[in-house]
């Protein structure tokens, strides 16, 4: 019972992070319909960023904004210099372009920072909190962890329902032409698009870098199970974003758990069968056709 | 995205409709030259004569160059082999795989442990095996897929392209792999002897694929990455001609796993990362995904490109030298795509048709 | 003139196509302008490359000071125009008012938005029930009264209106075109109507283009229009 209470609570921190890789993804998607590869290399360069503050005696919170700063312009610059050439294009293409800038950020990461795995801090404890006298799997940075991942996808969501910003970001995702004619500026929000997606990623970077270390591939294996839970939620959907990660953390949690470590891609691979089999796009892709 | 691939002209140029056998797709050389150049025009004869000019020229230039080269040389004809496959379920079926070494790691392995259990199988025999159970797992994956679109069987193929290494790990006792042996007969050396095996299984390959683009099959394939809906009430079965496609590319990456773990002297899960499927994808994208010739560019890119990278821009002096070779390589990723986006054979393609028009062949 | 959209010798082609082949017409201001003709005679050509959705061989469509045909699409709302384009133009995925509201985004009062959703919902009760639903559970008719609606909360003084009657009762037709005739009397709206069903155009209008082939075969009064039968006859069918 306590097994399955801790790989629980692991779980969910485990999946919150996931939530926050999908989210990007799905942010990065509902604007330019490109799976953005490189999501994770992003978030490694501006964690690599608040590191490089942190050891000039920059604090954590300062660093935090910093870094996710730096992941809103890294979004903006890469989505309007490299991939708005293939955006109108074969999308298999674009799915390349994002792969040659997860290898150039990788390969520049290494060459300015090397190869090196580093520490990276946490912000509040890793020691886990003890229950009834003895240490559970959850310590007071995962409550933060899971607070913060809850309160910017909370942000985001009354960004896109609550102001004319979201509406037109929602308009151009649904309807791009439409809202061109509406006079929504298409493009711009494209790109502001991916500047959101790395600035949710760079929170990511930032979350996971104590327990998996800093290093230029760190994020490749959050990535594939970020993905995971974006596909299972439906491409489209914030909300989805969060419940696909939940979902996958948890899986894969029990799965690493109970059947092995060697099996967790396998379960992942499972769960997105699963899942596909009964809803083809996703649990909470607006499944209706559009219609015009 | 409704069907990763569903604009077929950028990366999949019309070059696998088969229209018109006798006829010139773009880029090729037309009927009339072919009768100046004293080539057949039928496709069977036509592929066969090709191939085996090929085959003598590789095998004059195998016979040349050091040890080492030949090894290389293998290795370009085993990621020629599977790109070919790739391409044929990308650009072909218009269904994405992200996952692709995952089907070389079943081939490796599949060759090794037969060869584990029966030390003296002939070579022949084990890649035929590996070849025909990659095959069936690519059906098994196929099938599973076939409900699935673009990004949804992108995420798919890469969660398996995670989980097959993995599993190989545990089933196969750690990664260590299992070893494999490879004794070349005695007068010959043997990465000489790797290279001509390889050469051999490659030009066959090739052969097979390009009969297969002129042949009616061609025309299911692309009917079916096109529209779905529009081929299957043109009596098509789409579900079928989607496994065909995994099928007989898990065919081809089986059988360069297996090339690949014979060369190795080993099956190791190591070998098969997640970055190998997407270098794949890559190097079959800038190679030119609609040709087969593009996938002999993509081979090369793949087993050269870091090579030559390190020679041209690397330095092992600083850490941003050592570096520099991917750095340029990603950022060239981008640049051709950006600005060649049929690919290296694709673009070739196209400036030889305008020479062509200019010269009235 | 300042408030009137002026036609000038514009032409378009889709391909080896010639849809409009040197148009010219005046569309004067506070007036309802109807333009005419059979299926293919270019009107719908015609009315996309005002909006800036197709590029024009040669030609203009200056309003106020600006060639409508060749600015961005999306900038023809700060400029004052509205385009209700034919069947297509709802964005199902939003609500009914998040529909309208998008239609309001670019006006130069924004204060006034409220206002005008407001009077929308007032002029189509069936929207009223459904403000909050999703605009995907609305009927063909319904979402047509919502792309009209989401134009006026625009508050434009120019309205470009692409077959609106299609596929609607004729009594919510008749609606719509009521409401345009109270718009232009009431606000001195500018209003350039592309229609198929000449009959009901011709009843609301001011005056009447009528297109064949690409080119004007007649530009008078709608009255004059409606009284020449041969015309009638040739070019609408009726």
């Amino acid at each position: 019972m306590r097994l399955f209470f801790n790989y629980t609570l692991v779980g969910l921190t485990q999946g919150m992070i996931y939530a926050a890789v999908a989210l990007g993804l799905v942010l990065a998607w509902r604007s330019t319909r490109i799976l953005n590869f490189a999501q994770g290399a992003m978030a490694m360069v501006t964690t690599y960023v608040a590191e490089t503050l942190l050891e000039h005696s920059v604090g954590y919170w300062e660093a935090l904004v910093v870094a996710v700063a730096a992941g809103l312009v890294l979004g903006a610059v890469t989505e309007r210099v490299v991939i708005r050439p293939v955006e109108s294009r074969n999308p298999l293409n674009a799915v390349i372009v994002a792969i040659g800038v997860l290898i150039f950020l990788e390969a520049s990461a290494a060459g300015i920072w090397g190869s090196q795995e580093r520490g990276f801090p946490a912000p509040f404890s890793v020691i886990g909190y003890t229950v009834g006298g003895s240490g559970i799997e959850f310590t007071p940075f995962n409550l933060f962890v899971i607070l913060a991942v809850l309160a910017m996808m909370g942000l985001l969501m009354a960004l896109f329902r609550f102001t004319a910003l979201g509406l037109r970001m929602r308009a151009s995702a649904f309807s791009p032409e439409v809202a061109g004619m509406l006079g929504v500026r298409v493009k711009r929000l494209l790109t502001l698009g991916w500047a959101l997606a790395a600035g949710v990623g760079a929170l990511a970077g930032l979350f996971v870098a104590p327990s998996v270390f800093l290093f230029p591939q760190n994020m490749d294996e959050i990535l594939i199970f970020g993905f995971t839970a974006a596909i299972i939620g439906g491409l489209d959907s914030p909300l989805g974003a969060l419940v696909g990660g939940l979902v996958s953390g948890l899986a894969l949690s029990y799965i690493g758990g109970y059947v092995g470590s060697s099996f967790t891609a396998s379960g992942a691979v499972l769960l997105l069968v699963l899942v596909l089999m009964v809803r083809p796009s996703g649990l909470f892709s607006s499944s209706q056709a559009r219609r015009v | 995205m409704a069907g990763i691939v569903a604009d077929p002209d950028p990366v999949a140029p019309a070059t696998t409709h088969a229209a018109d056998p006798a006829g010139a797709p773009p880029g090729r050389i037309g009927p009339a030259a072919l009768h100046r150049l004293r080539l057949p025009t039928q496709p069977l004869l036509r592929h066969g004569l090709l191939a085996v000019i090929a085959g003598a020229a590789c095998y004059l230039l195998s016979v040349q160059v050091s040890s080492f080269s030949n090894f290389n040389i293998a290795e370009v004809a085993v990621y020629t082999i599977v790109i070919a496959g790739l391409a044929l379920l990308v650009g072909g079926t218009g269904q994405v795989s992200l996952g692709h070494a995952a089907l070389m790691c079943v081939g490796a392995y599949a060759y090794a442990d037969l060869e584990a259990h029966n030390p003296h199988i002939p070579l022949a025999v084990g890649v035929i095996f590996a070849t025909a159970l990659t095959a069936a797992a690519g059906g098994i994956v196929g099938a599973a897929a076939a409900r699935l679109r673009g990004p949804y069987l992108a995420g798919v193929t890469l969660a398996l392209g995670l989980a097959v290494p993995q599993l190989a790990d545990h089933y196969f006792s750690s990664d260590q792999g299992i070893s494999v042996s490879f004794t070349p007969p005695s007068s010959v050396e043997t990465n000489h002897w790797l290279a001509w095996i390889c050469l051999l299984c490659a030009l066959i390959v090739l052969f097979l694929i390009a009969n297969l683009r002129t042949s009616r099959w061609a025309r299911a394939f692309s009917a079916v990455r096109d529209d779905e809906i529009a081929a299957s009430l043109a009596g098509i079965n789409v579900a079928r001609t989607q496994i065909l496609g995994f099928v007989i590319s898990a065919a081809c990456a089986g059988l360069g796993g297996a090339l690949l773990a014979i060369g190795d002297l080993g099956a190791t899960s190591g070998s098969f990362p997640i970055s190998l499927s997407i270098l794949l994808i890559a190097g079959m994208v800038i190679g030119g995904t609609g040709t087969l010739v593009g996938a002999v560019w993509g081979g090369l890119l793949v087993v050269y490109g870091p090579i030559w990278l390190d020679d041209v821009v690397g330095s092992t002096t600083s850490q941003l030298g050592v570096n520099l070779p991917s750095i340029v390589f990603g950022a060239l990723i981008v640049l051709v795509v950006i600005f060649l986006p049929d690919g290296i054979q694709g673009s070739l393609n196209r400036v030889v048709s305008r020479v062509q028009k200019r010269l009235q062949w | 003139m300042n408030g009137s959209l002026v036609i000038e010798d514009l032409s378009a082609s889709y391909g080896p196509i010639q849809a409009l082949a040197g148009v010219s017409f005046s569309v004067p201001e506070a007036a309802i302008t109807a333009v005419l003709g059979a299926n293919g005679a270019g009107k719908t050509t015609l009315l996309r490359t005002i909006t800036g959705l197709v590029r024009p061989d040669a030609g203009s469509a200056n309003y106020d000071g600006v060639d409508l045909a060749r600015i961005e699409v999306a900038e023809h709302v700060r400029h004052g125009v509205a385009h209700v384009p034919e069947g297509r133009g709802v964005i199902a995925e939003l609500t009914v008012e998040e529909n309208l509201r998008l239609g309001g985004l670019f006006r130069r009062d924004r204060a006034g938005i409220r206002q005008s959703i407001t009077e929308a919902l007032e002029l189509f009760p069936p929207l009223a029930e459904r403000r909050r639903r999703s605009a995907n559970t609305l009927s063909g008719g319904e979402r047509q009264m919502l792309v009209v609606g989401r134009a006026l909360v625009a508050r434009p003084r120019l309205l470009l209106l692409d077959e609106p009657s299609l596929g609607l009762a004729p009594r919510v037709t008749a609606q719509i075109m009521a409401l345009l005739r109270r718009l232009v009397s009431e606000q001195g709206l500018t209003v350039l109507l592309v229609e198929q069903n000449a009959r009901s155009a011709l009843s609301v209008a001011d005056r009447a283009v009528v297109l064949a082939l690409g080119r004007v075969v007649m530009d008078d009064t709608a009255a004059a229009v409606g009284a020449d039968d041969a015309l009638r006859h040739h070019y609408l069918g009726y």
